[in-house]
């Protein structure tokens, strides 16, 4: 089976901000390709996650082959290859949070959100993805929602957080 | 105690800025070093003091700087030094305590040991959750570029340092000191073949020193006070203080800056708060996710490198995990394996595929459908990745100490599953 | 030397090396995976586990990596304790975890590294209840298949395919039991090496493509050894055959040449041999223009008719062995003789030929070149022209960085930790060409000049290096470097076809040479026996273009494997047919020359034959045939020795064996004197037995051909080589130049090399096979004043041939697969002059040279001299292009894209449709 490869003009897929900031961290390293894992991280932090387009696009400004950057985004847990909604929600799963029943609030998340993990809920709002601990055990179980950590979680703070989001489904 | 780490940390947890951090002794070590001390003067103070690593090896840092070549021993080029903030030891969170509430602490701790080490410059290896702490890390740093603690010429010296914050993509393995440095070099954070080790070729392969922000921070204070003050903190073998932390069902998780050596008890009864009502310690694993488990027997052991390595386990980071009586202790160690399996990075066949497979029959005991003559094949498991040398860094057999102790201590748990068909402890489903 | 003590054997082992090495060059069976003896240690697999003991009283020792670990004396190590052993058989079951299982549809099944390490460490019963995980395969071209199920992530692809050849495009992905090898997305690989990772790959990820198509084991294959013919590197191969068709191509190990590795072009290149466009019978060309095929005996009594009391020229081949070309020669007269070269090419390559012979510079073997601290390359895109010593070069360049290991202590085969400590640390390699070179990428400097001011260059340097002022920084640059280095090499050659760039080239190391003893040049030749045609050559022979004059005064003209119509214009091949000289054409395929022969004679392959062919340095290589030819065919010698004796050559009459042709070839000239020291001859015997081409397992002999009858014929027997067609004698011990695969008992795959070698990455036991003729007087290149061609004026172009591996040389690319990676001719332009031109990558320019016009596309290339423009050399369509004429260029608007070609993917239906049993 032969593949197209993705026609695109990957000078026009940055933008010159993230060209910019790219650069930038160019300063800090001896060769291009040591800004690999900033360069994924600028562009995900201004589209949410990183497209085959933009992937060819920074590996070609970084003077590397799309296989040696897709070797280092597939390798991390944050670089995300695919889309993922408005906010992500790392739940952690690690030991602490276990011993605390976090097996039964991601249950419950997914009752509320009905998606599970690596998926996105219909209305595009919350992409749900575990993670290694947190380091909040003594407030176990936690997760974080986009850039808030969210400690103590219990029943009622689930039901406080994503129950409007249930409502708004069934409506 | 006098608190010494936490000094300037208070139970509401509000971060320093530049100057309630100088206001109590902050920089007056920097200062006295930079005025008063060569570097090897500075060398001398941190190996006399006996310093041992907090990240989880406990190697002594004195001796670990006396590796990088200096002088003549030096090639020309950059030297580096890394405060590995990477924390994502399972059950471990000491680290975001120091970093959130006192960054100047860390980062003058960082000066001091790049001035030690004749490093140039400086990165901070941090969780990319970490978002709280990447902030106040870099108003911290843009403070001390502004009050000329950092860039050239610090304090009118002779010594120059670069410092950035460099947020993780995220992976478990970026805490090994050698990936870390392929994670900083943009590649993928397989750890390296050691020798050669980071301190001779490191970072862009020159002499690099990696270590943890609790260790960092304890470097201003030995500076300050000098080793002998360092090592009366401790009330055993070791020196100085440390941060530890409780979690599991006890009525006051949390942690907290205790002398080293502070027996065990003391640590879960009284600043922990002692067990919930209704649970019973059945056992702990005393410094995180990749520690042996330890039992009700070992309480009175105190938290000294030496002492917890004699019982069987290791001191780890100092954050401890209780197993209480009601919590099963297969589905513990299975919680830990899948997080082993799944954040090895894949480079050698023990860990990459041996892991997988100790979930695997893991599973099936926690699901019910455990054999009798699994118990040998994790047994077998454990000798085969358990050893540090069998592979090629220390995730796997870390990864291992929580099962073969579980398997010792708790050894009837894993029969019971067993020969019952299903989980004692929650009927078999798996879930809690 | 140090002494350790493996379970209570002692041995001497190498100072330096690690315990894998150790144990294997002891003879010792050590299991590993990663570890390859070309490109070190790094640690994944954790296969070559063994125990070491910390003292004398250490009773249990702990578990090290036998490939990680460095010799020290005295240090007492295990293979046998118990916990390496239950340690080595839990790696493999681990790696059985994810692994299919589905040997007998894998085409690695009987040759596979994975079943060996498996049956060595015992493994058996799989513990593992779980799924097994699954990967998508990728589509990798038309020469490696993907099979990544079957992985066991030992990162070897990656580490050939990127950090050994310099590949980009095939990498790790993901991470823990999820790795993945391969591309982004699916395409076809870059890497002109890429048919290696069949070989480095430890099990069947990566296999060969065509050969999957058609498919033996490798206990099924016949094999001989062999030498490339891709180009005048001569890397020694072993092809493999069956039910008469020449199934694959492996590497075969020379020390001093190619190592573990050979080109795509010299793995992929060699299908011809099965087209249907092979010449099967003779055949004479009646009036219009029709061939009829005859059998030997009437093709021998028309040519004897021809032939009787004529006047006979004969024209040879650089492509053709050197006892061929020899007979021929000898047969119709060194006054009668042309080597078959064009004027253009035989003015450098005869120039390179006095410079080998003269030059105070080492002429250096590919493991010599791999030792450059400092190399300089004028004129020659390797990757494209000699491209096992490009792949050469890319280990020199990192000399550098094993140095800065040396310095720390750090032995060389701690592969990743070499990397880490240099980084991107090379040692310098300068490109000086007129267009981008593939290994830009690794240069410290590339400079793009027109070709003769690449000889200009040169020769500044060269006057620089000689203690004049340098004309500019760069010269100062490179000279500086140069003459810094210990080990400078001189790379230059004929594929610009202009023999003052290999002037400049050899200038360059005579002035090195002056400090600096330890200098090296190397020059490329175009092709596998250029160097012994050229070395044959006599001085009354006549050029090609010389032949074509004669033609109206010869009766007949005997054409030995060469289309001459690749090297002639039209105009002059018009003249050669309209001579009216009969022309007798031996070739192994048909082509233009051919075609417009008068009687065509059917030649053996080389895979159906054997010979004698003198590489770019020099040495004389011998290949044997793998099967014997079928139909008509006959090997050209035979063809040549039968015509002449037709015609009553008294030298040749008394010829009828090969190494009576061999012998009197090495009788014809003092170069040739230990000709007959290339190989043994037929008579040779290893303990009474001739060596088996075939394996000890090889299956069905009697029965092989009982689908198309039933009466068993008689084994064909070899009277002309040392090797059998048969499975029976030893393939053990014999000289290296008679081994025509390897295998050793547990060693199935082509691991088994390391039973042959006398240690692990070094020579053979058997010897260092080929013998250098060409040898250097050392009195130094006697300068000659070349003029320059002159560069074109504003209005026109300069042509440069641009060399494609896949595409240039002649009968590669009558292979399928390379066919398909050849793609169309093309006219490769800068970016400037594209923009100039108003053209873009795709779009047809029509060529205007010589009153000819050719519609080529345009291809836009990353440097390009000023008032260059290149044109894909070889390529059918640009057989009127001449290299440095100057060309107009003018958008051809009129252009329509032909009907597809067939191409090498159809094959497996084709194969289908023809009923072929063996798919």
């Amino acid at each position: 089976m032969t593949q197209q490869p993705i026609q695109t003009d990957l000078n026009s897929v940055l933008s010159h901000e993230e060209i910019h900031a790219i650069d930038a961290e160019l300063s800090h390293v001896p060769y291009k390709s040591g800004a690999a894992i900033d360069a994924l991280k600028i562009v995900q932090a201004r589209r949410g996650w990183v497209s085959d387009d933009c992937l060819m696009a920074i590996a070609r400004h970084l003077d590397m082959s799309a296989e040696q950057l897709e070797g280092i985004a597939t390798f991390y847990n944050l670089i995300y290859r695919r889309p993922v909604g408005e906010k992500v929600i790392l739940f952690c799963d690690s030991v602490s949070c276990w011993i605390s029943d976090c097996d039964g609030i991601k249950a419950k998340i997914s009752q509320h959100l009905q998606i599970d993990y690596g998926e996105t809920t219909t209305d595009n709002r919350y992409t749900l993805l575990p993670v290694p601990c947190l380091g909040a055990c003594d407030r176990a179980p936690v997760m974080m929602i986009g850039d808030e950590l969210i400690t103590d979680l219990d029943d009622a703070r689930i039901e406080l957080l994503f129950g409007a989001h249930n409502e708004a489904r069934t409506d | 105690m006098e608190p010494v780490l936490t000094r300037n940390i208070g139970p509401e947890r509000c971060p320093t800025n530049l100057a309630a951090y100088q206001a109590n002794h902050g920089y007056r070590g920097l200062r006295k070093a930079l005025t008063e001390m060569s570097a090897d003067d500075c060398q001398a103070v941190v190996k006399n003091s006996n310093l041992r690593g907090r990240g989880g090896a406990g190697f002594p840092t004195g001796m670990k700087w006396s590796f990088v070549p200096r002088g003549d021993a030096c090639t020309p080029g950059h030297k580096y030094l890394v405060c590995n903030a990477d924390e994502m030891e399972p059950g471990t969170f000491k680290d975001r305590l120091l970093m959130e509430c006192d960054p100047h602490q860390l980062i003058e701790g960082m000066i001091l040991a790049a001035y030690t080490i004749g490093a140039d410059i400086a990165y901070i290896f941090i969780r990319g959750e970490y978002l709280v702490a990447i902030q106040r890390l870099r108003d911290a740093i843009a403070e001390c570029y502004a009050s000329g603690y950092l860039g050239e010429r610090i304090l009118g010296s002779d010594f120059n340092l670069q410092m950035h914050v460099h947020p993780s993509a995220g992976r478990y393995i970026c805490g090994e000191e050698t990936a870390l440095i392929n994670a900083l070099e943009g590649k993928r954070a397989n750890p390296r073949a050691k020798p050669p080790f980071p301190q001779v070729s490191g970072l862009w392969g020159r002499p690099t020193i990696v270590n943890n922000v609790e260790t960092l921070c304890n470097i201003p204070h030995i500076i300050d006070r000098g080793a002998d003050w360092f090592k009366t903190l401790g009330v055993g073998e070791d020196s100085g203080t440390k941060l530890f932390g409780v979690s599991g069902k006890v009525n006051n998780p949390g942690c907290w800056e205790l002398p080293m050596g502070t027996p065990i008890r003391e640590i879960i009864d009284q600043h922990a708060g002692g067990m919930r009502a209704g649970f019973q310690l059945k056992g702990f694993l005393p410094g995180g996710g990749s520690t042996d488990f330890l039992v009700p027997e070992h309480l009175d052991l105190a938290m000294d490198y030496n002492v917890i390595g004699a019982a069987g386990s290791r001191m780890g980071t100092g954050t401890m995990i209780i197993l209480d009586d009601r919590t099963c202790p297969v589905g513990m160690v299975l919680n830990l394996i899948r997080f082993f399996a799944q954040e090895s990075c894949g480079f050698c066949t023990p860990c990459r595929d041996g892991l997988p497979w100790s979930r695997q029959v893991l599973e099936d005991i926690e699901n019910g459908a455990g054999r009798s003559e699994d118990l040998e094949t994790l047994a077998y498991q454990v000798k085969y990745i358990g050893a540090i040398g069998n592979t090629h860094c220390a995730l796997a057999p870390g990864a291992m100490e929580p099962l073969q102790s579980a398997m010792k201590y708790f050894y009837d748990d894993f029969v019971r599953h067993v020969d019952g068909g299903h989980c004692p402890y929650h009927n078999g489903t798996g879930a809690r | 030397m140090p002494t350790i003590t493996i379970d209570g054997q002692t041995l001497e082992v190498k100072e330096g090396d690690n315990i894998l090495q150790a144990c294997l060059n002891a003879g010792l069976d050590l299991p590993y995976f990663c570890w390859h003896p070309a490109m070190g240690s790094i640690g994944s697999c954790r296969q070559c586990a063994l125990v070491q003991y910390q003292n004398p009283s250490d009773e249990r020792g702990r578990i090290v990596m036998g490939c990680m670990t460095q010799v020290t004396d005295g240090a007492r190590f295990s293979l046998d304790a118990n916990n390496a052993v239950e340690f080595r058989e839990a790696v493999v079951e681990s790696l059985m975890l994810n692994h299919p299982h589905d040997c007998p549809v894998c085409a690695e099944g009987g040759e596979c590294h994975l079943q060996d390490m498996t049956v060595m460490v015992g493994h058996r019963d799989r513990r593992y209840r779980g799924k097994k995980n699954t990967h998508r395969n990728q589509y990798l071209g038309p020469l490696i298949h993907h099979e990544m199920n079957r992985c066991i992530t030992c990162y070897r692809c990656e580490r050939f395919y990127r950090d050994y050849a310099g590949g980009t495009d095939l990498g790790a992905q993901a991470s823990r039991d999820r790795l993945y090898f391969g591309r982004q997305q699916d395409g076809v690989l870059e890497s002109e090496f890429s048919g290696n990772l069949v070989e480095v790959c430890p099990t069947g990820v990566f296999t060969d493509k065509p050969f999957l198509a058609d498919f033996s084991r490798k206990w099924d294959l016949q094999s001989a050894p062999s030498i490339c013919g891709g180009c005048g590197v001569g890397c020694n191969i072993a092809p493999g055959e069956r039910y008469g068709r020449l199934k694959r191509v492996h590497n075969r190990y020379h020390d001093d040449i190619n190592g573990y590795f050979i080109c795509d072009r010299g793995r992929f290149g060699n299908s011809y041999v099965n087209a249907d466009q092979r010449i099967d019978y003779a055949g004479i060309q009646d009036a219009d223009g029709r061939f009829t095929a005859v059998d030997q005996a009437s093709a021998l009594d028309t040519a004897g008719a021809w032939l009787k009391n004529a006047k006979i020229g004969g024209i040879g081949s650089p492509r053709a062995s050197l006892e061929a070309n020899f007979l021929l020669q000898t047969w119709v007269g060194a006054d009668q003789f042309s080597s078959g070269i064009a004027d253009i090419e035989r003015a450098t390559v005869d120039r390179q030929l006095q410079i080998l012979q003269s030059t105070r510079a080492i002429n250096p073997s590919i493991k010599q070149m791999e030792s450059a601290d400092a190399v300089l390359i004028l004129g020659e895109d390797l990757t494209h022209t000699a491209a096992r010593v490009a792949l050469a070069l890319r280990q020199a360049v990192r000399n550098k960085s094993l140095a800065m290991a040396t310095q720390m202590g750090l032995p060389s085969w701690q592969d990743a930790a070499v990397r880490n400590l240099a980084q991107d640390a090379l040692s310098p390699l300068f490109v000086v060409t007129s267009y981008a070179s593939r290994l830009d990428d690794i240069a410290q400097r590339t400079v793009t000049l027109a070709p003769d001011d690449i000889a200009e260059f040169g020769r500044h340097l060269a006057a620089r290096l000689q203690g004049e002022p340098a004309q500019s920084p760069l010269i100062e640059e490179f000279a500086s470097s140069l003459a810094a280095a210990e080990r400078p090499l001189i790379i230059s050659g004929s594929s610009m076809l202009q023999s003052n760039i290999i002037d400049a080239g050899a200038a360059i190391a005579e002035a090195l040479c002056l400090d600096n003893p330890q200098t090296m040049l190397s020059l490329t030749a175009p092709e596998s026996n250029t160097v012994g045609a050229t070395m044959l050559a006599h001085p009354n022979n006549l050029s090609l273009e010389g032949m074509v004059e004669r033609a109206v005064e010869l009766d007949v003209l005997v054409i030995l494997e060469n289309d001459v119509t690749r090297r002639l214009d039209a105009a002059s091949m018009q003249k050669l047919v309209a001579s009216g000289t009969k022309i007798i054409a031996l070739d192994v395929i048909e082509n233009a020359t051919v075609e417009r022969a008068s009687m065509v004679l059917p030649a053996a392959s080389f895979a159906e034959s054997q010979g004698t062919l003198i590489n770019h340095e020099g040495r004389a290589q011998r290949f044997f045939p793998v099967f014997p030819p079928a139909e008509q065919r006959l090997p050209s010698w035979q063809w040549l020795l039968q015509l002449a004796a037709l015609n009553g050559n008294s030298q040749l009459t008394a010829l009828t064996q090969f190494d009576q042709v061999v012998d009197a070839c090495a009788a014809s000239q003092p170069a040739f004197a230990h000709l007959n020291e290339v190989a043994p001859d037929r008579s040779f015997r290893d303990r009474g037995q001739k060596i088996p081409r075939q394996t000890h397992r090889y299956s069905g002999r009697t029965a092989i051909n009982a689908g198309v009858s039933v009466h068993e014929p008689q084994q064909p027997v070899d009277h002309e080589t040392p090797l059998a067609f048969s499975m029976e004698g030893l393939n053990r011990d014999q000289p290296s130049t008679l081994i025509p695969y390897v295998w050793s008992p547990g060693w199935n795959s082509n691991h088994a090399l390391q039973k042959f070698q006398a240690e692990v990455d070094g020579p053979l036991k058997g010897g260092q096979s080929g013998v250098r003729v060409l040898i250097s007087s050392a009195d130094g290149v006697a300068p000659q004043t070349t003029t320059p061609i002159g560069a074109a004026p504003n209005d026109r172009w300069q042509l440069v041939p641009v060399h494609r591996l896949h595409g240039s040389e002649e009968l590669s690319a009558r292979s399928d697969e390379i066919a398909e990676l050849a793609g169309d001719a093309f006219i490769a332009l800068s970016a400037e002059t594209a923009g100039q031109l108003e053209v873009a990558e795709g779009d047809r320019l029509k060529v205007i040279a010589n009153g000819d016009s050719i519609s080529l596309a345009v291809k836009i290339v990353d440097r390009m001299a000023a008032g260059c423009v290149g044109y894909s050399y070889g390529y059918a369509a640009t057989r009127g292009l001449i290299a440095g004429a100057h060309a107009d260029l003018q958008r051809d608007t009129d252009w329509r894209p032909p009907q597809p070609s067939l191409i090498a993917t159809d094959r497996q239906s084709m194969a289908v449709d023809r009923g072929n049993p063996h798919v």
